[in-house]
């Protein structure tokens, strides 16, 4: 084995410091702009007094930025949006119920199979993921029918079934790798103190699991926010959702631009306030076991 | 003190890689098996009322082979397979390999860097209709704000960037990219930060820094949940609806449709269910062996997420 420590004499080295430094300082600069732009051309129509604007007129900042796109959303007075807070309040609900479904049939089914030793439980695992096979647009046409058989069709339910049925498999592989962290020791010593399966997963599974299941409910409540195809399709003009009223921005050509995008500014913030909430949750939930050094904050 | 105050006095074990079956020799019996079914069975419900049940549904609608001779008649129908393979082979592979990078850049301990990440990170929280409305817009031609900026830092007339099928189908990848890549860039750092220190700190003394440290040691440490994360975006990708959909809109003429938009325009534009249905059928062929790779991997290996 031989020891090379020093990977030259100090001017290289100085040189070759400042050549990393600048290459990382121009990707961060790249990485910047490639992340901030089509965010930044939503502002700048939002923030444009006329309706209609959406040409790029050679101003970086709009020359008079003005708030009449939100004010007109706010007070539901733009065309396309005089429903906006009723259609904020479907996409809320949707994506809440996806979420709380799917933490708490993920968790269940996770438990019963990683903790209580179900004989045959991993065939559960494998089918789940099967249904990844099947991606989510190839069911839409069978749902819009047999939603009708179940007596959903036009209900925000046949929407929230879909997300969950599609948020499960997920749920259900990051729960079970994350669980296999939780000593079974643990499960042994309740049993000895006579803790029955519905207390062992009431007080040691939900608390030990928080930041695999804040991962969970992210992941599940973004599904449903990313979501356009089921919501078009599934539900009626009544439960519109806000995803979907953004997409007919293209039926017409005069549609009023500004106000459109910022509703489109205020659609996008609750995620990225759960997500911000639960960030050291998701952080200790992703970085699963965390041994070695933890060089995340 | 009862034994589970014992246990978890003890603290919690660094590693646990055994137990994960090893008491295994108890059998399930009596109010437990009750309890395990009960808990399961509410998956079980939502698994054969909305998989099952539709998947059998859509066999049973789109089971008549005429459809799919039809299908291959169709033109339309097989530049759209080339565009779904360019897709979703482009768009997963380009994406998780500069996500895969770009991981390494931000393990870096600086703090504009963690700064960065923060924005970084942004596109995964701003919904998928919104983002792709917003690309449709920038790139939309002379007016968009792409070609503008060209035309007004460089004096170039950018291209128009829905007027052909192949530049159509980059601006779609390049929304998808945009879109996905911090998520799994998140998750191969996350990955990452579990690597030991002593493991870089070894490879130092022998030599390896730079690109060799990254070909030779920290690849071989996360190769395996490479592969499944591109496995597992690959699923997703093809049922990608969105991007093609807001984005470039399949058009001109269906020129840059995927297997997922093709499938809409049958089943909801003209009016043909079975078809639109036997349109995405057809690519269960390739997708269901990948299904069956990831769950052999996942059950095989030590894969964490």
């Amino acid at each position: 084995m031989s020891i090379t420590l020093t990977p030259g004499p100090p001017a290289r080295r100085r040189w070759r410091w400042i050549l990393t430094e600048a290459g990382s300082a121009l990707l961060g600069v790249v990485l910047l702009i490639w992340s901030l732009a089509p965010i930044y051309q939503m502002f700048l129509i939002a923030l444009d007094p006329e309706e209609g604007e959406i040409e790029f007129d050679g101003n970086l900042w709009p020359p008079e930025p003005s708030l009449e796109g939100f004010r007109a959303v706010v007070t539901q007075k733009a065309r396309y949006l005089e429903d906006f807070w009723h259609q904020f309040g479907n996409s809320l609900y949707i994506g809440l119920l996806t979420m709380v479904l799917t933490v708490l049939i993920g968790s269940l089914a996770s438990f019963a199979v990683g903790r209580m030793r179900l004989s045959k439980g991993s065939l559960l695992t494998n089918a789940a993921l099967l249904t990844y096979a099947i991606p989510a647009s190839f069911l839409i046409v069978p749902y819009f029918r047999i939603m009708h058989t179940y007596g959903l069709s036009n209900s925000p339910w046949a929407v929230i079934a879909a997300q969950v049925t599609f948020a499960l498999p997920f749920a259900i592989l990051m729960l079970q790798l994350y669980a296999k962290l939780i000593p079974f020791e643990l499960d042994d010593a309740a049993r000895v103190d006579g803790a029955s399966a519905a207390q062992l997963f009431l007080r040691i599974y939900m608390p030990l699991m928080i930041p695999a299941l804040a991962v969970v409910a992210v992941y599940a409540l973004l599904l449903a926010w990313n979501d356009y195809l089921y919501q078009a399709v599934l539900l009626s003009v009544r439960n519109m959702t806000v995803s979907v009223t953004q997409g007919q921005l293209f039926a017409d050509v005069d549609a009023p631009y500004n106000a459109m995008m910022a509703a489109a500014i205020l659609y996008v913030l609750p995620p990225i306030a759960l997500l911000f909430a639960l960030r050291r949750y998701v952080v200790a939930g992703l970085t699963i076991g965390g041994t070695g050094d933890t060089r995340v904050s | 003190m009862s034994s589970t105050q014992r246990v978890l006095a003890a603290g919690q074990p660094v590693s646990v890689k055994g137990p994960w079956r090893s008491p295994g020799h108890r059998h399930l019996h009596g109010s437990d098996f009750t309890w395990a079914i009960a808990f399961v069975l509410p998956y079980a419900a939502v698994y054969v009322a909305f998989v099952v049940y539709p998947f059998g549904y859509a066999l049973w609608l789109a089971g008549k082979p005429s459809l799919y001779a039809e299908l291959v008649a169709d033109p339309l129908y097989l530049s759209t397979v080339v565009n779904t393979l360019l897709f979703v082979g482009l768009g997963v592979n380009v994406k998780m390999f500069l996500a895969l990078l770009l991981s390494g850049f931000f393990l870096r301990r600086r703090w504009w860097i963690r700064a960065l990440l923060a924005v970084y990170i942004l596109p995964w929280g701003v919904a998928a209709a919104q983002a792709c409305v917003s690309f449709h817009w920038m790139l939309i031609g002379e007016l968009g704000l792409v070609d503008g900026v060209l035309s007004a830092a460089f004096g170039i007339d950018g291209p128009n960037w829905f007027g052909g099928r192949w530049i159509g189908l980059g601006s779609d990848i390049a929304a998808y990219i945009w879109k996905w890549m911090p998520f799994w860039t998140v998750i191969f750092l996350a990955a990452r930060l579990k690597i030991p220190r002593d493991i870089y700190d070894s490879a130092k003394i022998d030599g390896a820094t730079g690109y060799r440290r990254f070909v030779h040691v920290t690849f071989p440490l996360v190769a395996n949940l490479y592969l499944l994360c591109t496995l597992l975006s690959t699923l997703w990708t093809v049922g990608d609806f969105t991007t093609v959909y807001l984005v470039s809109g399949g058009g001109p003429a269906g020129a840059t449709d995927v297997l997922a938009t093709l499938g809409f325009h049958y089943a909801f534009e003209t009016s043909r269910p079975a078809l639109g249905i036997a349109a995405v059928i057809s690519a269960l062929p390739v997708l269901i062996p990948i299904a069956i790779v990831l769950m052999r991997r996942l059950q095989t290996s030590e894969a964490q997420l």
